[in-house]
């Protein structure tokens, strides 16, 4: 069962080093003058004022809450239906009552407004 | 050849490493972070049981998806604890954190 | 697969998993430690792999490398304050948490050299989504809705917890 991994294994080294030889190659062949403007953060346009590093708004967390909790769903959902057809009817039930707690959460946490962006 | 022997002391040394982190982090979220790693730990050991010693009886599989849910809700509660704090304080610094003591 | 291709790979996905673990806990940015703490999940994804749990495998990169890394990046994005280059120092209890450390890993390692685990197993499970799921739902059926409510309750309390407070009506 391993060697199906050995295309995944080969797959990755070879994105490993293909960007070290693409990066090492373009290191030898560009040109090494350094100039000021080189370094800004624009060419052109207005320079950046302040801090780069402000602080986000909290709805962003409720939005990645609410993805946990269904992302972690899935885990449950995807084995369940890969043995769909040899576990049956009462298998089918206890996924109803699974996806029916989670929905009354999602339910709740629309209610409260996690997801409304203000 | 690699055994049981191997996996468990990678599981011993990230654990340790975990460990380290959540006794000396300042930050509350790099405290989460190292339990997180401390988490991943144990799940090294329980799947690693469960291939050596029960390969026709997973259960070390199945414990160990649900210590993945334990863990992300955890994560979830955790980090929501945090920003509740960091609103009230402003500071994630574990050693401002100290108003149930007298 | 050969013997030397998976010591290779055990020895390389642990040295990745254990340098990242390494260096979420020595690296003095926090986003340079939320980042490494992805790396080292993958890495540890890896080592599921040579212990044929691909399930669990898929599952640590889904929720782990995807979702909690998600949620831990909005931590440190939410919570920043000051330098964000000195924003993952450690306290004044270096050294004794480090002699506590080598402490624990002496008593584990000493441990497992003295335990008898009795007679390994050659090979792994060969299918095991369908073994997994077979469990979860007849032995296992109980802990399974636990989960469900586990994770609802989690979800609406970070909720409650994090929402600003809400003007009273």
């Amino acid at each position: 069962m391993l060697q199906q991994y050995a295309g995944i294994g080969a797959m990755l080294i070879i994105a490993i080093v293909f960007p070290i030889i693409v990066i090492a190659i373009s290191s030898i062949v560009r040109p090494k003058k350094a100039a000021k403007y080189k370094y800004e953060t624009y060419e052109c346009g207005l320079e950046t004022q302040g801090e780069t590093w402000v602080q986000f708004k909290t709805n962003y967390f409720m939005y990645a809450l609410v993805f946990v909790a269904f992302d972690v769903e899935t885990v449950f959902l995807y084995p369940w239906a890969v043995k769909f057809m040899s576990l049956g009817t009462f298998a089918f039930i206890e996924m109803f009552i699974f996806i029916a707690i989670l929905v009354i959460g999602f339910w709740y946490a629309w209610k409260e407004g996690a997801l409304e962006w203000n | 050849m690699i055994g049981l022997g191997h996996f468990l002391v990678l599981g011993a040394l990230l654990f340790c490493i975990g460990l380290y982190g959540a006794l000396t982090k300042r930050n509350a979220v790099a405290v989460l972070m190292s339990i997180e790693l401390m988490l991943n730990a144990v799940n090294i050991n329980l799947v690693a049981f469960s291939r050596y010693l029960t390969p026709d009886y997973i259960a070390g599989q199945v414990f160990a998806v649900f210590t993945i849910i334990v863990a992300a809700a955890e994560v979830a509660v955790g980090l929501a604890i945090v920003i509740a704090i960091y609103r009230d304080r402003l500071s994630v610094e574990l050693d401002d954190f100290d108003w149930l003591k007298w | 697969m050969s013997d030397a291709v998976f010591t290779v790979a055990f020895y390389v996905f642990s040295a990745v998993t254990v340098l990242a673990a390494l260096g979420v806990v020595l690296k003095k940015n926090l986003v340079h430690s939320a980042l490494l703490l992805i790396l080292a999940f993958v890495g540890v994804a890896g080592i599921y792999v040579l212990l044929q749990a691909d399930f669990i495998a898929a599952v640590q990169i889904l929720v782990y490398a995807g979702a909690v890394a998600i949620l831990v990046a909005f931590g440190v994005m939410l919570t920043k304050r000051g330098d964000i280059r000195e924003s993952n120092l450690a306290n004044r209890q270096k050294w004794p948490a480090l002699f506590v450390v080598a402490g624990v890993f002496a008593v584990i390692y000493a441990l497992l050299g003295q335990t008898n685990w009795g007679p390994l197993a050659a090979a792994g499970p060969e299918d095991s989504v369908g073994i997994l799921a077979t469990l979860m739902l007849t032995d296992f059926v109980v802990p399974f809705e636990t989960a469900a409510i586990l994770l609802t309750v989690a979800m609406l309390g970070a909720i409650v917890i994090a929402k600003e407070v809400k003007n009273s009506k």
